[in-house]
């Protein structure tokens, strides 16, 4: 049973088990990467590995993601080559050529922006760590920031660095993560919980499915720390049931977390309790809702309650409940480990930290990114990114998903941060960012996003229910050319009522696609718009 | 089935955990299997149809012998995935949700699986293929089906 002490000797003992190998290979085994190979690459690398006689000098080692999907799947060579759209038979190439001159032909470049402009923080081991072993994940400094809070800080200290980070959470409410694990620490309970939201149902976004298969072990050190700063004996992760690799990669780490101590009775040898347990969703979009994923791990129909009373009065089983989203547990250990100060230089006044993207839609480098808060759209876009496919012309940015709006080029300028989007009428969301070309209808995607916003609702209160499908018709009908002149007054003043009136976030904000596409796209609505039948216009 | 009702200590909060496994074990969930699960967790039987049908992963429908899931998120619907929907929908004559007469193929649409860099994606059999196209995933689900006849 390791304790304080003991953790330092098995960094030790990994770093040198690393350190003696001359060449290290690795290879991509995200989702992304490994739908395309499922595994053979890896296979074929240490079957060249072992024909040159090479086992003792070169590591072939499985990662997690390195960003850039679209040109996967990715292989990587001692941090300084990469290799694009690998195929197993060029395994033999790329290992007679590791004391040589790189392969030319599947070559790619790290010189380009998209490499150079990230700041990783949240995603520092993607890539990196082999997510399936927790000896690697220690010896990148993983624990060490459980071990400093519990062997060196009282749970308000934790809070309070928390607290002076100023990160927000990342799942796309932005409230101040240190006050929400405030309020929990003080709400007086002998039995309280944390939550791990990795119910990530934005379509178009895939950050959190990311983290937990490439860097798994964080999540669970940045739950614990949370639990002891909160006084929590018990940690749930809600996770998709659609991301089976993200379970099984949760699974594995939870048990290896257990076998060291690190999760369990007295962890680390200090009188700390702390459990995790997994808990499938199992594809309702408005789990996402903390009281409606709540209802869901307690084995119910995921409808969401009235707010208040808060999950951190009254949350899971009735006791104060902290629920926070993967991103935001993944900044916690950096933090401990860094200090909050450190955390608050990085970033915007209102937004600090990183914000990590999934980058989706017509651009030329779809991937994930991580990125200061406060970079532009476009250093995004175009420079990351590297503009649009098909040189088309690029005519919106989508943010939030369903509940998020579009930002037309015109913004471009903007810098992302939780109140600029906010003020054009889109939102910061969980991190997905749909690249719009000129050949798109803005009047179809708002019908797209309406149409699973009305078969997302739950049901549950009438504003959502009935508002999302008198929206959806509306729309339809827009889209068909049937629709007069004053089904677009009815249709705004629909995503007024369903806004202010809906229970929860998902009919609240089912209308901000429509809205932010009709303020900046409206002549698109107009132009679809049939001119009104001659009797109708005379009575 | 018992085993992870077992595990969560037959309390009621097991009722989803225990849905998956029949799910993963048959293929959907059949009214005897939901009737048992109510009976061994306590819980009524209509809190069980409820939970079972207002989760859209749940099927309570057998499956063709091959099933199609077409992403429809939104990367996928920006790069198409509409018209590869459509495209199977004509060829088969089946909606979403629903399974060829001869059992060969269920057509389904999945909202994000996440692998929106390789848009557009479709699941078969639960393997993720991204950067599909009208053709290629026309051409895979040939594949089956003459598999399937000859």
């Amino acid at each position: 049973m390791p304790t304080h002490d003991e953790l330092p000797e098995i960094r030790a003992a990994e770093r040198e088990k690393q350190g003696s190998y001359r060449h290290s290979i690795r290879v991509c085994m995200a989702a992304g990467c490994l739908s395309q190979h499922e595994g053979t690459i890896r296979k074929a690398l240490v079957d060249a590995v072992a024909a040159e006689g090479l086992e003792g000098e070169v590591q072939v080692k499985g990662v997690g993601c390195m960003g850039l999907c679209a040109q996967g799947p990715l292989v990587m060579v001692d941090d300084s080559i990469l290799y694009e759209k690998v195929t197993a038979e060029d395994a033999v190439d790329i290992v007679k050529a590791l004391d040589k001159k790189p392969v030319k032909r599947i070559q790619s470049s790290l010189n380009i922006p998209f490499f150079q402009r990230q700041v990783k923080i949240v995603l520092e081991n993607s890539g990196i760590v082999d997510p399936e072993s927790i000896e690697d994940y220690i010896s990148r400094d993983g624990y060490a920031a459980l071990s400093k809070a519990l062997g060196e800080m009282m749970p308000g200290d934790v809070v309070d660095e928390i607290m002076n980070s100023g990160l927000r959470g990342r799942g796309g409410g932005g409230y101040l993560t240190g006050l929400k694990w405030s309020t929990v620490s003080k709400a007086i309970s002998d039995i309280k919980y944390v939550i791990c939201n990795a119910d990530e149902g934005d379509p178009g976004a895939f950050m959190d499915r990311s983290v937990l298969e490439s860097d798994p072990h964080r999540i669970l050190e940045g739950m614990t720390i949370a639990g002891y700063a909160v006084g929590a004996q018990k940690g749930y992760i809600y996770v998709r049931a659609e991301y089976p690799l993200a379970i099984d990669r949760l699974k594995t780490a939870i048990k290896q977390a257990k076998r060291l101590n690190l999760l369990g009775d007295n962890i680390l040898g200090t009188e700390f309790d702390f459990d995790i347990e997994l808990r499938l969703g199992a594809g309702a979009f408005v789990c996402g809702e903390e009281t409606a994923l709540m209802a869901s791990i307690e084995g119910r129909r995921g409808s969401p309650r009235p707010r208040p009373p808060y999950p951190a009065d009254h949350g899971l089983w009735g006791q104060p409940t902290l629920i926070n989203n993967v991103e935001t547990f993944a900044n916690v250990a950096p933090i401990i480990r860094n200090g909050g100060q450190w955390f608050a230089s990085i970033g915007t006044e209102n937004s600090k930290g990183t914000k990590v993207f999934a980058l989706a839609g017509q651009v030329k480098n779809t991937g994930l990114i991580e990125v200061p808060m406060g970079v532009t759209l476009r250093e995004i876009v175009q420079e990351i990114g590297g503009g649009t496919t098909n040189d088309a012309g690029l005519k919106a940015i989508q943010t939030g998903g369903p509940s998020g709006g579009c930002i037309p080029v015109e913004f471009i300028d903007t810098p992302v941060d939780y109140d600029s989007l906010r003020m054009l009428g889109s939102m910061m969301g969980s991190g997905g960012l749909i690249v719009i070309d000129d050949t798109a209808s803005m009047v179809e995607l708002a019908l797209y996003f309406m149409e699973f916003c009305m078969t997302e609702s739950c049901g549950k209160c009438i504003p959502c229910r009935v508002g999302t499908a008198q929206m959806h018709n509306l729309l339809n009908r827009i889209v068909r050319g049937e629709a007069r002149a004053e089904d677009l007054e009815l249709l705004e003043q629909l995503c007024d009522l369903t806004r202010n009136t809906s229970l929860c976030g998902l009919g609240q904000s089912a209308p901000t696609p429509v809205l932010s596409t009709l303020k900046y796209f409206r002549h698109e609505y107009l132009e679809k718009i049939a001119a009104p039948p001659a009797e109708e216009a005379a009575s | 089935m018992n085993a992870t009702m077992r595990r969560n200590g037959y309390r009621a909060d097991a009722l989803i955990e225990t849905l998956h496994t029949i799910q993963e074990s048959f293929g959907f969930l059949d009214d005897v299997s939901l009737r048992f699960v109510a009976d061994a967790l306590r819980v009524a039987p209509s809190q069980v149809y409820g939970v079972a049908t207002f989760y859209h992963f749940f099927n309570l429908k057998p499956q063709g012998k091959h099933v199609c899931s077409v992403c429809t998120g939104t990367a996928c619907y920006i790069k198409g995935a509409g018209k590869i929907l459509d495209a199977i929908k004509e060829q088969h004559g089946i909606e979403p949700g629903q399974t060829t007469p001869d059992g060969e193929l269920s057509l389904l649409t999945v909202r994000c699986v996440g692998a929106c860099g390789l848009a557009p994606a479709v699941v078969f059999d639960g393997q993720v293929i991204g950067n599909q196209d009208v053709e290629q995933t026309q051409a895979r689900i040939e594949g089956w089906i003459s598999h399937a006849n000859s």
